[in-house]
């Protein structure tokens, strides 16, 4: 699929959405505004003037070697962190003070979930309904949604199943359905298959292409370039500073990945590069 | 609205018979006013628990029933709300890795033990230690919450400083009034079921309802924190916000249950049950149940224990309740060795699919 196609596909369709909010954000507000962006935990920057827009509808995929602000830009981008200078902006709104939650579904690295709780898959997954009724009940029709998450993913065998018993690929899996479950028009996704099995993975990247074609703001932060070139429209690559932003096939003629890894490092696209 | 109705009278007898019962509150004006008419009901709901137990030991005839014991329908009362909000609120804990907290909280509680002792001994203030000690305990609370989010992290130095310092200032303050003090300790750090007043009984009504009451409200956005905070933050929760509900609520229930468990033993009751249901459960609502219910066996139980047995209640009820965590470690070994032989096909995930079923259930 040439960048050329996907972004045909993507505006097809966003047109067909019918939500009120996919309307709002198809006029053309950004998704996701940085400007100047500079963030350290400590004196030294973490992430240092860093500029970029992302608008509706688009696949991006941040990359960049360990320790290089991969997660602090997203942690800047969802409002997590505030930044020590510049800007950052989340659907037109000041990330730190973000509230619109049901807006951005996120999935996180498997480390973070990784806890002794009993809790049931469809318990996970309903998590991502709880913007939406706050100190309320679901209804039927949020059940309905869950439902349908669980289905997407091809969970719905182990909705009852302890997530604490489940694979790797397979707890990845429930979150996935849980940022799904939410609606939301901004998917973020921390390096989303690690410790998935192989197969799985492609079938995740399918799902995340089709979710895109939807108008699903899809957001990527990725160790294994071979997929962020497979499967991105735009790469961000960023040590420290942004290396690269532009799409994917300028990427991989540029020298923007040696200059941000700092050494022979070679893209592994499985023979399509 | 029946209690309402009947409060005003029940609280006007109350006052002309007993006027320092109402000092449990030192407030004035109209919050005194309303203080006492929340006191009135509460009482008013203690008489009818009175009546509720008498009608049990006429039908089932147990003698730590008996109509002439008050002071057990009261430790039966405290027993059954404190089986209640511990697991309640332990769930919570116990899967953030907090387990310890509780502990601290406790000892601070303590500590506003001996400050109430104190400020009685001194200026003859005439309020409940257990005020004294929900107030020290839920600012002790609020500090380690503020030092983790300055920190970013709930260190267990942190804890450890907080518990001993609770105690520390506990024990000081009881040494400096020796002479009239030292007599009611005991009390504080064992527990007893014979010296749980009326008083204490209301209070700890009360705490029972706050604390039901707040978890009832914000049950999805406390389960959303505690099981992936990242994404809770993400989701428009305020995770800062919801930590520090969650201590002033391990606060209330820890000098809640302290009555009858004692400052040294209260941790267990948050931690044990839930323990116990953790094992056994599959999910999250089913292990909140299992572990109120896990907690009411080991508090019956161990009350019943206590008095045949004339052996201070907080340690059985801590004994029949790791009792029931062992069994608890073994039933759910069986379960896991039997599931583990039947698993599901897993589905494919629908890449092109997705699409077409959404769409249809937005009909």
């Amino acid at each position: 699929m040439s960048p050329q196609d996907t972004e045909s596909a993507t505006a097809a369709g966003t047109a067909e959405r019918p939500t009120a909010e996919s309307d709002a954000a198809a006029a053309g507000e950004p998704v996701v505004h940085l400007a100047d962006v500079a963030f350290g935990y400590t004196a030294t920057p973490v992430v240092e003037d860093v500029s970029l827009t992302i608008d509706p509808g688009e696949y991006v995929a941040i990359v960049g070697p360990n320790g290089s602000g991969k997660s602090t830009l997203m942690q800047l981008m969802l409002g997590l962190l505030e930044p020590d200078a510049g800007t950052a902006r989340l659907f037109g709104e000041r990330a730190d003070r973000f509230d619109d939650g049901e807006r951005v579904g996120y999935v996180a690295q498997r480390a973070s979930a990784a806890k002794e709780m009993p809790i049931t898959v469809r318990e996970v997954v309903k998590m991502g309904r709880f913007p939406h009724v706050g100190f309320g009940r679901l209804s039927g029709e949020d059940w309905a949604v869950v439902d349908d998450a669980l289905a997407t993913v091809g969970m719905s065998a182990f909705a009852d199943r302890r997530v604490t018993q489940l694979s790797g690929g397979q707890r990845q899996r429930a979150f996935i359905a849980r940022a799904l479950a939410s609606e939301a028009d901004l998917l973020v996704l921390d390096e989303p298959t690690v410790g998935v099995d192989a197969e799985s993975v492609d079938a995740f990247y399918d799902l995340l292409a089709a979710l895109n074609a939807e108008g699903i703001t899809v957001l990527l932060i990725e160790h294994d370039l071979g997929a962020v070139v497979e499967h991105a429209d735009r790469v961000v690559c960023l040590n420290r500073e942004l290396y690269f932003d532009g799409p994917t096939d300028e990427f991989v003629e540029s020298d923007a990945l040696a200059r941000a890894f700092g050494t022979e490092a070679r893209v592994l696209t499985g023979g399509s590069g | 609205m029946n209690a309402v109705v009947t409060a005003a009278p029940v609280t006007g007898t109350l006052a002309a018979a007993d006027p320092s019962l109402l000092l449990a509150l030192p407030l004035q004006g109209a919050l005194g006013a309303v203080g006492d008419l929340v006191f009135g009901v509460l009482l008013w709901l203690l008489e009818q628990w009175y009546w509720l137990m008498d009608w049990v030991y006429y039908f089932t005839g147990l003698e730590m029933l008996n109509p002439r014991y008050r002071f057990m329908h009261r430790a039966i009362l405290v027993g059954l709300c404190v089986g209640v909000m511990a697991p309640l609120i332990g769930t919570f804990l116990v899967h953030r890795q907090l387990a310890l907290i509780g502990d601290a909280l406790a000892h601070t509680g303590f500590a506003g033990v001996a400050v109430g002792l104190f400020l009685n001994a001194v200026i003859d203030l005439g309020v409940s230690p257990y005020l004294t000690a929900v107030v020290v305990a839920m600012i002790a609370a609020l500090f380690i919450e503020l030092i983790s989010e300055v920190t970013d992290a709930y260190n267990d130095v942190s804890m450890a400083i907080v518990l001993s310092t609770g105690f520390a200032l506990g024990t000081t303050l009881i040494s400096l009034n020796a002479g009239g003090l030292a007599v009611g300790v005991n009390q504080f750090l064992f527990g007893n079921l014979s010296t749980v007043s009326p008083q204490s009984a209301a209070i700890l009504l009360v705490l029972f309802a706050v604390i039901v009451g707040t978890v009832a409200v914000t049950r999805n956005q406390l389960l959303y924190v505690t099981f992936d905070e990242t994404a809770a933050a993400v989701s428009g929760i305020s995770v800062n916000w919801y930590n520090r509900v969650m201590v002033m609520l391990t606060a209330m229930v820890v000098v809640g249950a302290m009555q009858i468990m004692g400052v040294i033993l209260v941790a267990a009751m948050l931690v044990v049950p839930v323990a116990g249901a953790t094992q056994v459960s599959r999910s999250f609502s089913e292990s909140l149940v299992v572990s109120v219910v896990l907690a009411e066996l080991a508090v019956l139980l161990g009350i019943g224990v206590a008095y045949y047995g004339g052996v201070t209640a907080g340690g059985v009820i801590v004994l029949v309740a790791v009792g029931i965590y062992v069994c608890a470690v073994a039933l759910g070994k069986l379960q896991s060795a039997r599931a583990g032989r039947r698993t599901p096909d897993m589905g494919s995930i629908e890449a092109t699919g997705s699409e077409a079923s959404v769409d249809a259930e937005g009909d």
